[in-house]
């Protein structure tokens, strides 16, 4: 393992647009013509105890967006997204998606019964249709769904807070994560990974404070393999995106994980380390 | 709520064993026609449990009586070359939007609401237990 490969790190925002605007016009496979729609922030509906799109949603579309033609050449059938909100998130994915990949099926669940509603309207006025589900994490839907979702993305409630925060009522269930802003988190993955078809991925926002480098080993030892798709700082916090797909069999990447030093904690050596996730990277 | 969700979704009542299928309890149903994917189709239908989908689909109000009474009380992927089939399997499973009315546990009849297409299946954290058999264990812990 060497330092010698770097992570795709797209700090600002509006040169990843202008990123992706070039990929969409020397796209030569015909896919696109226009610039990809996402939902549109005056169509979004709000709620007092919503949480309104922000910083970490916009960052999760971004990254959506860099990851298009991957999506499009994924062909996914069935995608969810667990803690809808305001609905932004999976009506941009549906969106964007729709103009390439026909047949998809969404779900969108939130523990926040007003923000599946809203989540709703804001489908309504896109003119998009999601199955949305009054639920925590997927409880109800976890069994049945096992092993048939292809994409999953998550903006989870990620700031750390005192732990009696967590799962309350209205919209701090949005936000309050607990220690290290993990509770939820932790509480999310093993659904992720029961939901994940075989060839499935997951889409997740971190924050620097959630140690995504041990939740990326956490889900290596899942059989994961994980890299940074988009990481922006802002005025409050430094957000990552991370996608995460199955790479080899369980058993043997934690054979191959005990060849990687422990605890280890810099983001440097997070960096090196994500950096052997992708030269391990084939297809994805 | 499409009945492909129903399909997929089970009682998460503290104890239950299956808890599937839910009951469904249709009021209020609409009518909203999507394209037909035989491509999805044909990948969802080996996961599905026809049985539910079929009791789900003659549950239905009379109005829509026609979606259940045209689907077989028994498939087999064989029937997946049928555009008749087809057709009708895409009818009941993505076209009828369950708007209000209410899904209920098979093992302790607790009721999850639907209002404007949302099935509600969050629990109270304090909801005592509904199932007999979680609440004599739980009594007999507490002896």
């Amino acid at each position: 393992m060497s330092a010698d490969h770097s992570v795709e790190v797209i700090v600002d925002s509006s040169l990843l647009s202008i990123q992706t605007a070039q990929k969409e016009k020397h796209d030569t496979r015909g896919l696109n013509r226009v610039l990809p729609r996402t939902a549109q922030i005056r169509l979004v509906s709000s709620h007092p105890e919503v949480y309104e799109p922000c910083d970490d949603s916009f960052v999760l579309v971004d990254a959506l967006l860099a990851d298009r033609l991957k999506l499009i050449e994924h062909q996914p059938k069935i995608c969810l997204e667990i803690g809808c909100g305001s609905g932004y998130v999976i009506a941009s994915l549906a969106l964007m998606l729709s103009q390439d990949v026909s047949g998809i099926h969404y779900f969108a669940t939130d523990i926040n019964l007003d923000a599946t509603e809203t989540t709703c309207r804001t489908l309504e006025a896109h003119g998009i249709h999601v199955e949305v589900i009054a639920t925590d994490i997927a409880s109800s839907l976890q069994r049945r769904l096992a092993g048939m979702v292809d994409v999953v993305v998550v903006n989870p409630p990620y700031v750390p807070t005192p732990e009696e925060e967590v799962g309350c009522e209205g919209i701090t269930a949005s936000w309050a994560g607990g220690e290290n802003g993990r509770r939820v988190i932790d509480r999310i993955l093993p659904v992720v990974d029961e939901l994940l078809s075989e060839r499935g991925w997951l889409y997740m926002v971190t924050l620097t404070a959630n140690n995504p480098s041990q939740i990326c080993l956490l889900m290596r030892e899942k059989g994961y393999a994980s890299k940074i798709v988009l990481q922006r700082s802002t005025q409050e916090e430094s957000l990552h995106v991370i996608k995460f797909w199955r790479d080899t069999p369980a058993d043997e990447s934690r054979e191959r994980n005990k060849e990687v030093p422990a605890g280890s904690e810099s983001w440097l050596s997070q960096l090196s380390f994500l950096s052997f996730f992708r030269s391990n990277e084939s297809s994805s | 709520m499409r009945l492909l969700t129903h399909n997929m979704l089970a009682s998460n009542v503290k104890g239950v064993v299956k808890g599937y299928p839910l009951r469904l309890e249709a009021e209020a149903v609409a009518e909203r026609p999507v394209d037909l994917n035989p491509d999805f189709l044909r990948h969802i239908f080996s996961r599905l449990d026809w049985p539910a989908l079929v009791a789900a689909a003659r549950s239905l109000p009379a109005d829509h009586a026609g979606a259940g009474a045209a689907l077989p009380d028994e498939a087999d992927p064989s029937m997946l070359d049928s555009d008749d089939f087809l057709r009708h399997f895409h009818h009941a499973l993505l076209e009828l939007h369950v708007e209000e009315g209410a899904l209920v546990c098979p093992e302790t009849g607790r009721r999850f609401p639907i209002n404007k297409g949302i099935p509600n299946m969050l629990l109270n954290e304090d909801e005592p237990p509904q199932c007999l058999i979680c609440y004599l264990t739980q009594n007999e812990s507490v002896r």
